[in-house]
């Protein structure tokens, strides 16, 4: 297994990524710059969060036409793993790697602050040592991050069990009080239809170190490793 | 040169004095041109100079054991953090573009700081802000504050550094001129940092960043100004922000300081061109060669006292060592930043700018700076007329409440924007980005951050209580010093330094004056008491409104503290049912310049809440014991809604109640909502009780046992419940957001 973290110009979370893959590998987890047009045999693509070349327009939409993407996207339709957080979702949905888009929240504001998930599947390769019942602490941060997609995409993801982690309040229950952005279905993450592909906009490397007293995002990451 | 002189009244006309005309004059020995004036002006404004306000600031104490620069010796102090690594840190103001334009000024503000922090070679991990405006209710203010918010957190959120602490308050006396206060904090090790000088003659200066246009220009001119009517057509001093732009520089400026080209570095801010040139060479007394038209232009056509003075954001300028030149481009073009080779520096000492062949300045750069030739004048004062009718209070006048209006009362104070939680704004802001706030998950009255790859933790707050320096400059003024300790004391850290942001009105004004000069003595008292010295800051006068009523003196404080062992951190939840909630510090029949007496009773003028420097320290003494015995559950320590709301908060952040005694022998307002200073809440297991007890009498502390903690959500006072915590907590989360949604 090799580890690579994407950066593009704008990026903030990469080094908050780094440091969490680099807890389950004596491997230095490398840095992808996104001039680069290959993989440099990384098994493991991590997008990570930030403003991705300032995202004046619409989030991802620029970093989508970047060289490294053609590496990515060759990568995930040869069943590679790819993780996209936050703005790494937004570039994966910009991409086309990932279905559905993600507009801007619906009471227009930037949110930063805990909030509850549960996954939605959880035989997923990215969620297979979390139980069904679980309900995981984890921040988001964005301004941008309801889930949208046509009538026909939401069914073919719900019936796919390609829904990666739901918004839900303290107890586990979805209920629209819980849903922080708007996201059609509470949908906080999904993957593609090869389930390989990945996006989430909580950040789960934001709770995976002892001293932030909470360590929940490791679930996400021991499930993938 | 430019050989056409400039008279008197172009130089008024940019805001210098005719004396200080002449002075130019006698420094050139010919007269100036306009271009030159224009340099002068912007140089020696207040902005840039201190020239009302340097001589009391130099009574400020500047040294001490963990100080490894002292105030004005370079960007920002820095104080030695232990394990080879130095904290670097600074607050500035940017009121008047906020005031005008919120989002932009607000945003900007951010950058110009973290610039600040960077341009020394610390990378950013934490920001914090200090906010004031008017009446809540007001449309301008309800503008205002959304557009602050907004340009606060889009500009750090993009940049990438967690926003992890600060105040907001709301007041009539900053309806007109609203305050942004914007503080960096950022770590370099100790021995990296990068001066701002310009080494030896030959060395080349390189512009980097975004390109100038005519943004901004007489901004620092603007700062220095009183806001008026006719300030809205000042709109093009105010700068557009750029993020991304800043990011990008961040980062190649970390690369190449890491390469170890760089001889000196600093960000452009107010004056742009001028003052980074300029101050770094009189720094290192050498001069400079500045062609100005080869600076990266946004327009075509610019003149060069436009380029000399655009304060375009996002830009840095270095000096790079002679011969490594093409390693510094191969970094900034792996950024894709757009970069010039715009001068050189040589052994003249002057400055002078080219456009072409043509010079268009010649200036001593010396003449230029704070400590060379820029003015120095002592102002006079006069004890302000309100301080009569303060002094005029009696607090017999003011009806006791009994206990079924205390509640009535507690429940207004909860409506109350400056007491209420600012959840609706802190919430905009990237908090946790950089996986180092620790407050996070565990709230304490200082923000937690930790230091990476040690067993520290920074301990940071922003502190003042306006009110309080208004009806008493000096003591107001220790006030927000000790308040400031008393934070990072109660979240376990031992306060080590402090960067202050002085707001205040307009310096010419007598009355204003005796404000600013008591307020630095009071300040300078209580941080030599606490040894922590001050790191430097900045001065923002002219504050008023449109009828020349000058804000609040608002002296804000920015202070860091250091947490030794993750095991010292204290806390404000309480934290089990059946805890002992314990007061310490004296409470006194005291409701000078409380939330209460301002918001319940419409008491507008009232004195300074009673306050003991030797008190306080005491208590912080204690506060130092108790952290390292982990000798409480919780602390949190006693402002704005007294007893009453800090036991609420605690509680609140627990999910838990609270049944509270006031002491016998007090007015019940006194001891639910009064203000007296130096005293925190804190809570103990039943089991510790005496030890804690043991612990204060020992410190010369008073401790006061004053409640318990109840595991349900309810609330008892003096004997009768109140009922339910949702009927303070409810208002308290929401009452802001009621305003602004």
């Amino acid at each position: 297994m090799k580890f690579g973290v994407v950066i593009f110009p704008g990026s903030n979370c990469d080094q908050d990524l780094i440091k969490v893959l680099q807890t389950y590998t004596s491997e230095p987890v490398l840095k992808l710059w996104h001039k680069d047009t290959n993989l440099q045999g990384c098994t493991h693509i991590f997008v990570p969060g930030g403003f991705s070349y300032g995202d004046y327009l619409r989030s991802g939409a620029i970093a989508k036409l970047s060289p490294i993407m053609a590496a990515i996207a060759e990568h995930a339709q040869n069943g590679g793993f790819v993780l996209g957080i936050c703005n790494g979702f937004q570039i994966l949905c910009e991409s086309g790697l990932l279905p559905g888009a993600l507009l801007r929240n619906t009471n227009m504001k930037f949110n930063c602050k805990n909030v509850h998930l549960k996954a939605g599947n959880t035989h997923l390769v990215a969620t297979r040592k979390i139980d069904a019942n679980k309900v995981l602490c984890v921040p988001i941060a964005h301004g941008e991050g309801c889930f949208y997609c046509d009538e026909q995409t939401l069914a073919d993801i719900e019936a796919n069990g390609q829904v990666f982690f739901r918004y839900c309040d303290a107890d586990g229950n979805i209920t629209d009080e819980a849903n922080p952005n708007g996201s059609l279905n509470n949908i906080a993450g999904i993957s593609n239809a090869t389930k390989n592909v990945f996006g989430m906009m909580p950040h789960p490397e934001r709770c995976a170190t002892d001293y932030l007293l909470n360590t929940d995002g490791k679930k996400v990451f021991d499930s993938i490793f | 040169m430019v050989h056409q002189p400039a008279t008197v009244e172009q130089a008024k006309q940019l805001g210098l004095l005719e004396e200080e005309f002449h002075k130019i004059c006698d420094i050139l020995g010919r007269q100036p041109n306009f271009t030159e004036i224009s340099i002068y002006s912007v140089m020696w404004s207040e902005h840039c100079s201190y020239k009302n306000s340097i001589v009391w600031l130099k009574t400020l104490p500047k040294s001490g054991s963990k100080m490894l620069a002292e105030a004005g010796e370079e960007n920002a102090g820095l104080v030695d953090i232990g394990d080879g690594l130095a904290c670097c840190f600074k607050i500035e103001s940017h009121n008047h573009p906020s005031a005008i334009e919120p989002y932009q000024g607000a945003a900007t503000g951010v950058g110009g700081i973290n610039r600040d922090i960077f341009s020394m070679g610390a990378r950013p991990i934490a920001q914090l802000n200090s906010l004031r405006f008017g009446n809540i209710a007001t449309d301008r203010t309800q503008w205002l504050v959304k557009g602050v918010v907004k340009g606060i957190g889009d500009y750090g959120n993009a940049f990438g550094i967690p926003t992890v602490g600060g105040e907001v308050y709301f007041d009539d006396c900053y309806e007109q001129n609203n305050l942004v206060n914007a503080m960096s904090v950022g770590i370099v090790g100790v021995g990296k940092s990068i001066s701002a000088g310009a080494g030896p003659a030959g060395n080349p200066v390189y512009i980097f960043g975004s390109a100038t246009g005519k943004d901004g220009i007489h901004g620092a001119a603007f700062a220095s100004k009183d806001m008026s009517e006719d300030s809205i057509s000042d709109l093009p001093s105010v700068q557009v922000g750029d993020p991304f732009w800043e990011k990008l520089i961040l980062e190649a400026s970390m690369e190449i300081i890491e390469a170890g080209a760089v001889v000196g570095m600093q960000d452009m801010g107010a004056a742009g061109i001028t003052c980074s040139t300029s101050e770094m060479s009189a720094k290192t007394d050498v001069g400079m060669d500045v062609w100005l038209d080869k600076v990266p232009m946004r327009q075509p056509d610019m003149k060069g006292w436009e380029l000399l003075l655009s304060e375009s954001q996002e830009r840095m300028l270095v000096i790079i060592e002679k011969g490594r030149e093409k390693e510094v481009e191969t970094i900034l073009e792996k950024w894709d930043l757009t970069f010039s080779h715009i001068g050189m520096v040589t052994d003249t000492k002057h400055v002078r700018y080219f456009m072409g062949d043509v010079l268009e300045a010649d200036i001593p750069a010396e003449s230029l700076v704070l400590g060379g030739g820029a003015p120095v004048y002592r102002r006079t004062w006069k004890e302000p007329e309100y301080l009569k009718q303060i002094a005029a209070f009696e607090l017999n006048h003011i009806a006791d409440l009994n206990l079924a209006e205390a509640k009535q009362a507690a429940i207004q104070l909860c409506n109350e924007p400056n007491i209420a939680s600012k959840r609706w704004i802190y919430e905009q802001y990237d908090s946790m980005v950089g996986t180092i706030n620790e407050s996070t998950n565990l709230p304490s009255d200082a923000a937690v951050v930790k230091i990476v790859g040690t067993e520290r933790s920074l301990a940071l707050t922003v502190d003042c209580n306006s009110r309080y320096v208004y009806a008493d400059p000096n003591k107001g003024t220790q006030i927000a010093v000790s308040e400031a300790a008393r934070n990072i004391r109660c979240s376990g850290g031992v306060p080590t330094a402090i960067t202050n942001c002085l707001n205040f009105g307009n310096p010419y004004n007598e009355e204003v004056y005796y404000q600013f000069k008591n307020a630095i003595e009071g300040m300078g008292e209580a941080c030599r008491k606490f040894d922590t010295p001050v790191t430097g800051g900045n001065v923002s006068f002219y504050n008023q409104s449109t009828n020349g009523q000058a804000v609040y003196p608002t002296p804000t404080i920015g202070m860091v503290g250091i947490i030794e062992k993750p095991e010292h951190r204290m806390s404000v939840p309480f934290k089990a049912a059946g805890d002992a909630i314990v007061l310490l510090g004296n409470t006194r029949n005291d409701l000078g310049s409380s939330q209460y007496l301002a918001k319940v009773k419409g008491v507008s003028h009232s004195p300074c809440p009673s306050f003991d420097l030797d008190e306080e320290f005491a208590l912080h003494q204690l506060l130092e014991t108790l952290a390292k015995e982990h000798a409480v559950a919780s602390a949190h320590d006693v402002s704005e809604g007294g007893l009453f709301v800090t036991c609420l908060e605690s509680a609140m952040a627990a999910g838990l109640g609270f049944d509270l005694c006031t002491e016998r022998g007090l007015r019940l307002d006194a001891g639910l909502f009064g203000e007296s200073q130096s005293r925190v809440v804190v809570s103990v297991s039943q089991s510790g009780l005496d030890h804690l007890m043991t612990l204060a009498a020992a410190a010369g502390v008073s401790a006061t046992h004053v409640g318990t903690v109840l595991g349900k959500a309810e609330v008892i006072v003096n004997g009768e419940s109140w009922g339910g915590m949702s009927a303070f907590a409810q208002p308290y989360a929401s009452v802001i957001a009621s305003y602004m949604n």
